[in-house]
């Protein structure tokens, strides 16, 4: 019996209007797609008479090379003395962190009284010198001609010399008073090559107790000397100064410990490391490293042999890639997951215990055995992890992830459309569900779905997709052709309270 | 794509200028070791002279053979060996190695040095400390700036943003300030400047230092005015996904020096390097585009070029002829982009479908907004939990913390980030996975002690972030629900999708409308001050140069990334203004977060 057209539109509704997503593999992907061909169909055309200068890079610049009297002259011309530019004012860039208090000197009384840039004007070379400099390297002056009054810089003098890299002398500065100084207007000058010039020097002229001492009030400077001793690597003085600080520096230790390559040697300094006084967190941080790759010695020891002893199966289907040893904790993990999944709890490489042991999270437990069983393809334990049973004895899926995704690590680990097709299914959303069923091509659910959404002009659209004169297409035909009898299956459907759609004939 | 672009935007000035100046200056110092010689050039130092000068023209200097520096003894045979570096002591400790062993079986060579774009003391405190100071001369290359682009010019500098910022050493302000006076005496004077953060201010300082030092005769002014802003007053920005189509290319394939390399995914063919500026027709239309538009864009493009093709049809000889002269060149210069573009946005896509990428972007828009915050925590718990990378999971993580004024760290949530903490670095190697070479390499150095100093360094940098605070006052975060099309973008937010005006952005557009910092008293504060607004004294009289007055240079200290550069292009259309972007390097999140991680040895 025929149904009157109304009746039939009245049923279907209409196809939502799907905004962009980089999800959108369908509607935008293949206008590109389009685009593409286009231009591929006339690339035979353009290949005819290709002349090869086309493909060579696009250059931006353009400009013939010039030459270097040309730079000269242009040199030449900046040169010539004309009306000052606007100048601008000084703005204070003074750092709250620097401490003037703990050396007894105050850096605001030295300033005291001196206009800014005044006491360039007494060095004849400093005009003339400087705005060359930016075109043309200085040329080398030799050393005799500052022989004279080298040594007669003040700090602030010095510091500016340095700055404007000039010839300069610090051996001069002997006192501490003097040292700490220079140091100073280093440091209120904003130069970090100079302060760090002035740091060697303290380092060299000072004991380091004494440096330690000045440079604890005095943050930015420690902190460029900190930089300084990590470039160089020199590990023993960082140590020492940290340590001094009392900052238990991970880094340092850090950087030790990453440069001992032998297992036990690096166990042994790892327990070494347990009773420095590190800070709560990192002790904890420290002891769960050493526990770690003790256990991973052991592990590595007994697998090393029963690989090579050739009798435990799946060490020969799946070869070990790598060692174990000093790998992540998850990496760890997920070996066991891998090799020792089924061992009781008690042993030391049971992938239980590594979980107990290191207070692995459920779900970061949950997704690292997931994705193990899964490329194992033992699928039936990947299914006795979503298993619980209810008070009732019932069996229910149960994930502490999302069902997508679950399918999307399936997936990643190769799962046959059979089994991706009872997580999919598992989806609540139903528009997520569809996209991902149509993604991994899970035709009945994507099926279901649609006629449960009862959207005509989808369902006909998906027709196009599913192969000809397969089951899935009969099964489209058979629902656009007799929506009410679907229907009533979908009101059979709803009575099975909180049921999923999955095919019922 | 239609914007209300003003007409009367100023030309602007012609950089050229900075790289025949590098390139003249480079020639100048290889003439100074007159004969034949061996050059070492320091690996990140390549593509930024590739894009001045080139092998003849370091042949023509006699440059024999070229090497690049990897720190194992040399095979170079050449009696004159010269290394161009940038100033770092493990270069030089490397170079004091080779020169000692040459002393060691008595091999006499001269030695020369060229820093650039300066010589630092700790550099010659090792060649003094190594015994070799006196036997290499060392000289300094003032190579500051580099266009990469008619509006962008970087430093290239990325050890720039952990140097200052992480260790606190002040070794680049200097460097800053030379660059800014470089560009101040070539296109200035200069008569306004703004800037924002600490390092934004000791450049300044260190610029008017060398300002008063020097001398220089009066010029037009073609850039008028200045901004210079730290990267550490907005760490947000950086550290969002890029969805317009230069930021996700530099994403996805990391632009290095204004150059990309498309491998075959792109190509269906062998990989190519591709320049991307403003003379890729193609590119340059799209560039600033949300990728949304971007398939329109190229489809129509397609369209088009078929039409131009089809012409052919039906044509006589005559008119043939005059086709193949006139058209044909053109046609095929934009149809080699087409495709290229084209192959790139459908590599694109494809990997963004994998990662599921629209999930990604939605709790990074959750996360500026600070809406559902417990579902954006438990989709990074997962994140980190299905070890899917990386640098994304610390990406998630920092822009949490910033944005939630480290409530995070509260106790509803103390569980849950020791938890993320302790595992959230601990990746796993996935083979073929959608991880990149780097990052698993990056994985497998990565210990729990790293895990805790990249927090560390992290909280340092992060100190407080009044991100919340901020975004209500500077309106940053538009109402949800309103719609937002993406083709005609009314505010700079269409960068991200409509969700976001970049904080960086924002505060250049205001500033520059206020003429100052009056009225942000309240921002500023939320930022940790250190803003500030000075005026030249003598050159206020802006009518002959008003011009000048709308070509605004800003300055990002401590790296810029595309969807920046975007951003303030739509804002230049919009007001009228031109921006150049001077950048100690191009960043993105990737970059930003690999510079922090410890895994160096």
């Amino acid at each position: 019996m025929m149904k009157s057209k109304a009746d039939e539109e009245d049923y279907w509704n209409s196809s939502k209007f799907k905004a962009f997503t980089f999800d959108d593999e369908d509607d935008e992907f293949s206008r590109l797609k389009e685009s593409k061909q286009a231009v591929n169909s006339i690339r035979r055309l353009v290949e005819e008479d290709d002349d090869e200068d086309d493909v060579e890079k696009v250059s931006w610049s353009g400009e013939p090379v010039g030459s270097i009297s040309w730079s000269v002259r242009e040199t030449a011309a900046s040169n010539q003395r004309t009306d000052r530019e606007p100048t601008f004012p000084k703005i204070n860039t003074d750092t709250p962190t620097l401490s003037k208090s703990n050396s007894g000197y105050s850096l605001s009384s030295l300033f005291k009284g001196k206009t800014k840039g005044g006491n360039f004007q007494s060095f004849n070379d400093s005009l003339s010198d400087l705005s060359v400099r930016l075109y043309a390297p200085e040329l080398r002056k030799p050393k005799s001609e500052y022989k004279d009054y080298v040594s007669d810089w003040s700090p602030e003098e010095t510091i500016q010399r340095m700055q404007q890299g000039k010839a300069f002398s610090l051996e001069k500065f002997r006192s501490l008073q003097d040292k700490l100084l220079l140091l100073d207007f280093a440091v209120s000058a904003h130069d970090g090559n100079v302060i760090t010039a002035v740091l060697i020097y303290l380092k060299r002229t000072l004991g380091k107790e004494v440096l330690f001492r000045e440079l604890e009030s005095r943050q930015t400077a420690l902190r460029h000397l900190i930089q300084y001793l990590t470039e160089t690597r020199d590990q023993r003085l960082l140590l020492e100064l940290l340590r001094s600080l009392c900052r238990t520096g991970p880094c340092t230790t850090g950087r030790e410990h990453l440069s001992i390559t032998d297992e036990n040697k690096r166990r042994d300094f790892l327990k070494s490391c347990l009773s420095l006084p590190f800070s709560p967190e990192d002790s904890a941080h420290v002891q769960d490293h050493f526990t770690l790759l003790e256990r991973q010695i052991i592990i590595e020891a007994t697998d090393r042999q029963a690989e090579r002893g050739g009798k435990v199966e799946i060490f020969q289907k799946f070869p070990r890639r790598a060692s174990i040893l000093n790998m992540p904790l998850v990496t760890t993990l997920y070996y066991c997951c891998f090799y020792h999944y089924t061992e009781p709890e008690g042993t030391y490489s049971s992938s239980l215990n590594i979980r107990q042991t290191f207070k692995i999270s459920e779900k970061q437990y949950f997704v690292t055995a997931l994705a193990a069983r899964a490329k194992l393809k033992a699928w039936s334990d990947v299914d006795a992890l979503f298993t619980s049973r209810n008070w009732l004895g019932f069996t229910r899926k149960k994930s502490p992830l999302s069902f997508q995704r679950v399918v999307d690590i399936l997936q990643k680990n190769s799962a046959p459309t059979q089994v991706l097709q009872d997580y999919v299914a598992l989806v609540d959303d139903a528009e997520l569900r569809i996209s991902l069923a149509q993604k991994h091509k899970c035709h009945d659910i994507v099926i279901n779905t649609y006629r449960d959404l009862k959207d005509r002009q989808l369902l006909l659209g998906y027709r196009g997709k599913v192969e000809r004169g397969s089951a899935e297409e009969r099964k489209i035909d058979e629902l656009l052709n007799n929506p009410r009898r679907s229907k009533k299956g979908r009101r059979r459907r709803r009575r099975r309270v909180g049921a999923v759609p999955t095919d019922h004939h | 794509m239609a914007h209300s672009a003003r007409r009367d935007s100023p030309e602007l000035p012609d950089f050229s200028l900075l790289k025949r100046l590098a390139r003249d200056q480079l020639v100048y110092l290889l003439e100074q070791l007159p004969g034949k010689k061996d050059l070492f050039i320091e690996a990140d130092l390549m593509s930024p002279l590739d894009r001045i000068a080139n092998v003849s023209t370091l042949k023509e200097h006699e440059v024999d053979k070229l090497y690049k520096v990897e720190y194992k003894p040399i095979t170079s045979t050449s009696d004159q060996l010269c290394f161009l570096i940038r100033p770092r002591i493990k270069t030089v400790k490397w170079i004091c190695d080779v020169a000692n062993a040459d002393k060691a079986t008595g091999k006499f060579r001269r030695y020369k040095i060229i820093f650039t774009p300066q010589k630092f003391y700790a550099c010659e405190a090792v060649l003094e400390e190594q015994g070799i100071f006196g036997d290499v001369t060392t000289d300094e290359w003032a190579f500051y700036l580099l266009p990469l682009d008619d509006d962008i010019i970087s430093l290239e500098l990325p050890e720039f943003f952990r140097d200052n910022f992480l260790a606190g050493d002040q070794r680049w302000v200097r460097t800053a300030g030379s660059a800014l006076h470089l560009l101040h005496s070539l296109y200035g004077p200069f008569s306004k400047v703004y800037g924002i953060g600490r390092c934004s201010k000791m450049a300044y300082e260190s610029w008017r230092e060398q300002v008063a030092e020097g001398e220089q005769r009066t010029r037009q002014a073609e850039i008028g005015r200045v901004f210079l802003i730290d990267r550490d007053v907005d760490f947000v920005t950086p550290l969002c996904s890029q969805v317009v189509y230069e930021g996700l290319v530099d994403d996805i394939f990391r632009i290095k020096c204004g150059c990309v390399e498309f491998g075959p995914d792109v190509t269906s063919d062998k990989s190519v390097k591709v320049m991307l500026n403003s003379q890729d027709k193609v590119f340059n239309e799209i560039r600033n585009e949300h990728f949304s538009n971007v398939f329109g864009f190229l489809s129509q493009k397609a369209r088009n070029l078929q039409t131009a093709y089809d012409k052919r049809r039906g044509m006589d000889i005559k008119q043939m002829k005059t086709f193949v002269s006139e058209e044909l060149k053109g046609l095929k210069q934009e149809h080699r982009l087409l495709s290229l573009h084209i192959g790139a946005s459908e590599s694109i896509m494809k990997k963004k479908t994998k990662q599921d990428f629209q999930e990604l972007l939605k709790t990074e828009h959750s996360l500026l907004e600070g809406f559902e915050i417990r579902e954006c925590i438990s989709f990074i718990e997962e994140h980190i939990n299905r070890q899917v990378s990386m640098i994304q999971s610390l990406r998630l993580l920092c822009l949490l913390s910033i944005t939630e004024n480290g409530k995070f760290y509260g106790v509803d949530h103390l569980l849950t980030f020791a938890n993320l903490r302790h595992l959230g670095l601990l990746v796993e190697q996935q083979p073929g996975e959608t991880l990149t070479v780097m990052e698993s390499k990056v994985g497998k150095l990565v210990n729990d002690k790293t895990a805790g100093k990249l927090t560390d360094a992290f909280s340092s940098l992060a100190r407080k972030s009044n991100f919340r605070a901020l975004s209500r006052r500077l309106n940053l975060v538009p109402k949800s629900g309103e719609e937002y099309d993406l083709r005609v973008p009314r505010d700079m937010a269409y960068i991200f999708s409509g969700a976001y005006v970049p904080l960086s952005c924002k505060l250049i557009e205001q500033v520059l409308e206020r003429d100052g910092w009056t009225g942000l008293e309240e921002v500023t504060k939320l930022l940790n001050g250190n803003e500030f607004a000075v005026t030249g004294s003598n050159g206020a009289d802006s009518k002959a140069k008003n011009d000048a007055q709308r070509i605004i240079l800003v300055m990002f200290l401590g790296g810029c990334t595309f969807s920046e550069i975007s951003a303030l292009r739509f804002l230049g259309r919009e007001k009228g203004y031109k921006f150049i972007v001077v950048a100690t390097a191009i960043t993105n999140s990737s970059r930003l977060l690999e510079s922090l991680l410890d895994n160096h040895v």
